[in-house]
């Protein structure tokens, strides 16, 4: 009998193509590579630099998504977009997947979306699977069992070259995550209550695997909100075990196994869970039950409150000051009831379509408060096609919001979709960092719930306040 | 890559924790397609006021800054976002090593691919450097040495393998491009 293993044990063993030595790192085979506008152009320079050409264009996918516009008339209708540097960068994306083979959802594709959001929705996520991305929240597709991290764009040439990654294996750490959310608590305020206890670098060296009867509950666009944040936790990867609620997911998506294929899939998946009696470096135990809904108000997303607590007092420790002075609050007063200037749903932390709906409800009938600007960005187009189906943009148009196509938008600003200078934002993205959002941008990262309750009442405000009363 | 074997340098302080790469180099400089010329993006906006001009209390735009290539800051340096163009700025700038109690994982990996050394040091070491800006240290590579003008010296962490690639100025591709057979045999066994 082999030792037990756990989840990231098993998928890593069945990727090694050369085991690691103590001189040297594992080679390590990668499944699915998907790539971006941003952080892909000096990978393909690499390529053309040493005359290489692209090994596996068939586990590759390229979307854009960082800096495309959202307005519609620069998306579909001959619009030029409004930064030249992003259309450049937009341009060369084209360029460099034509010139190596590489499967891209352009700008106008009925399936384009942030590159988070469009691994699952085609299927191509998938348990067991190694999946990479030059970007951090690559984390997220770690909902399904896979084994995803993100790498810098050297890496991200690495595997253009070879489909694989020099890698050393990580340590594991178990986040237990007891009995279940109450209402109005979601995954979002999961995650930040986890990130709250651990600290931005609680994770840092690890890959986490969260468990437990809450997570078991959740579906997967909420599994995948909580392992999209593992690394702001500072974790290398988060993974979720794959059940039934996994396969109920992935059937029939275009890009998942069919037939005798997905038969064979879904026996190869149901061996990957965390064996009993398996061993992780570290526990941490989180009691679902005792969670509000959490809000940052620092420039971290650690900085972390329940909705009804006061922002905290640190003495006189300098960074923490700093921090406060850069939000403009006061160490003491309570969070809610701070005024909101912009309200912006979005991301790949919650730009899906359950997210849509969550903020719908709260809004429904509801006008946003006078002077605050909501900002409705789907996270894929598929995303936005399935919410006007249901009639959800009418719900955020009739409450004064306004809707967008999909991309990273508000998330990091690139496209010019930012916060003012000084102004607050309670934003459904992932990092409140100084500047993430725009120079000077106050950022407060909340639920879908928290946000369009906060949208409503042009203050902080618990969505339990707005669903109750 | 060029090979590094010491570095000899004035310190450079940075005493904030959790210093993220959206600070080291915000989005809005992400649209390049080359890795040149990020060195005047680092850290835009702690270093330029709204017009651009440079803010003379940022402790880089001081005289004593110009030339300092090892960068002290606080624990937990580059975390968040993915992006290499931080260790880009970085090394642009003239940085050629960061030293701090703990290096997010992303970022210490991109700097090592890109000849800019991670530093980890204890406590005790970190508060010296950290009351001590512009002390003149030595690394020592070979080593895996960093040395205090005190005359102390401590140890530091670092992958055998990325040791020897900065030790001697070369890449990884060229490594996994040598494991062509075993990957195409998983490759094989996999189909
Ligand atoms: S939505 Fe934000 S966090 Fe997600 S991939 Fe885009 S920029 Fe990164």
């Amino acid at each position: 009998m082999t030792a037990p293993k756990t989840l990231f044990e098993k998928v890593w063993d069945r990727h090694v193509v050369v085991p690691e030595t103590t001189d040297t790192p594992a080679v390590l085979f990668i499944d699915l590579h998907l790539t971006h506008e941003v952080t892909s152009p000096q990978a393909f320079q690499q390529l053309r630099d040493r005359g290489l050409r692209l090994r596996r264009p068939d586990l590759t996918l390229a979307t854009m998504d960082h800096s495309t516009p959202t307005r519609t008339e620069q998306v579909f209708g001959g619009a030029p977009i409004a930064i030249e540097s992003a259309a450049k960068q937009i341009r060369q994306l084209e360029r460099n997947c034509a010139e190596f083979g590489v499967e891209l959802f352009g700008l106008r594709h009925e399936s384009r979306g942030i590159v988070h959001i469009i691994g699952p929705e085609l299927g191509l996520t998938q348990p067991g699977r190694t999946i990479v991305c030059g970007d951090s929240h690559t984390s997220t597709h770690g909902a399904f069992g896979a084994l995803a991290f993100g790498i810098g764009s050297t890496e991200v040439g690495h595997v253009f070259a070879t489909q694989c990654l020099l890698q050393r294996r990580a340590k594991t750490l178990a986040i237990e995550v007891a009995n279940r959310l109450a209402p109005g608590v979601t995954a979002k305020d999961l995650i930040l209550g986890i990130i709250g206890q651990i600290g931005v670098d609680g994770g840092t060296g690890h890959v986490i695997e969260y468990r437990g009867a809450a997570i078991r509950a959740m579906d997967m666009e909420e599994r995948m909100t909580v392992c999209n944040m593992s690394i702001e936790a500072g974790a290398r990867a988060g993974m979720i075990a794959p059940d039934e609620t996994t396969y109920a997911y992935l059937a029939d998506r275009p890009r998942a196994p069919q037939g005798a294929a997905w038969e064979q899939a879904l026996a190869r998946w149901r061996t990957l869970p965390t064996d009993d009696g398996a061993r992780f470096d570290r526990t941490v135990d989180i009691d679902a039950a005792a969670l509000e809904p959490m809000i940052t108000y620092g420039t971290n997303p650690g900085m972390v409150v329940p909705i009804s607590a006061h922002i905290p007092e640190r003495g006189d420790d300098p960074v923490f000051a700093k921090s406060l002075a850069y939000m403009g609050f006061t160490a003491g007063e309570p969070i809610r009831d701070q005024p909101v200037n912009i309200v912006f749903l979005g991301s790949c932390t919650n730009g899906r379509l359950s997210d849509l709906r969550a903020a719908a409800q709260v809004l429904r009938g509801h006008k946003v408060a006078r002077g605050v600007h909501l900002l409705v960005v789907p996270g894929s187009q598929q995303v936005r096609r399935e919410a006007e189906r249901e009639g959800l943009d009418r719900i955020f148009i009739e409450a004064g919001a306004d809707w967008r196509e999909s991309g990273c938008s508000m998330c990091l600003g690139m496209n010019g979709d930012i916060v003012p200078k000084g102004e607050y934002a309670v934003s459904t993205s992932n990092r409140n960092f100084e500047g993430r959002q725009g120079v000077g941008a106050r950022t407060l990262l909340a639920s879908p719930l928290t946000a369009a309750a906060s949208a409503i009442r042009g203050r902080v405000t618990d969505p339990r306040d707005v669903l109750n009363g | 890559m060029t090979a590094m074997k010491t570095l000899r340098s004035r310190t450079v302080v940075l005493p904030s924790t959790n210093i993220d790469t959206d600070q080291i180099v915000p989005a809005r400089f992400l649209t390049t397609t080359t890795r040149e010329g990020l060195g005047r993006n680092l850290f835009a906006d702690w270093r330029y006021d709204e017009n651009g001009r440079p803010r003379p209390d940022f402790v880089l735009n001081q005289p004593a800054a110009q030339g300092c290539q090892v960068l002290v800051a606080g624990r937990n340096i580059g975390c968040g976002s993915s992006r290499e163009h931080a260790p880009w700025a970085l090394l642009d700038f003239g940085i050629r090593a960061v030293v701090s109690t703990e290096i997010a994982d992303i970022f210490r990996n991109n700097s090592l691919k890109n000849g800019l050394l991670p530093v980890v040091v204890d406590t005790a070491t970190h508060e010296w450097l950290l009351a001590n800006p512009g002390a003149e240290v030595t690394i020592d590579l070979e080593a895996c040495t960093l040395a205090l003008p005190t005359g102390t010296t401590v140890k530091f962490p670092i992958d055998a393998f990325a040791r020897y690639c900065l030790l001697n100025g070369v890449d990884e591709l060229g490594y996994l491009l040598s494991k062509d057979a075993a990957i195409s045999a998983y490759e094989q066994r996999r189909a």
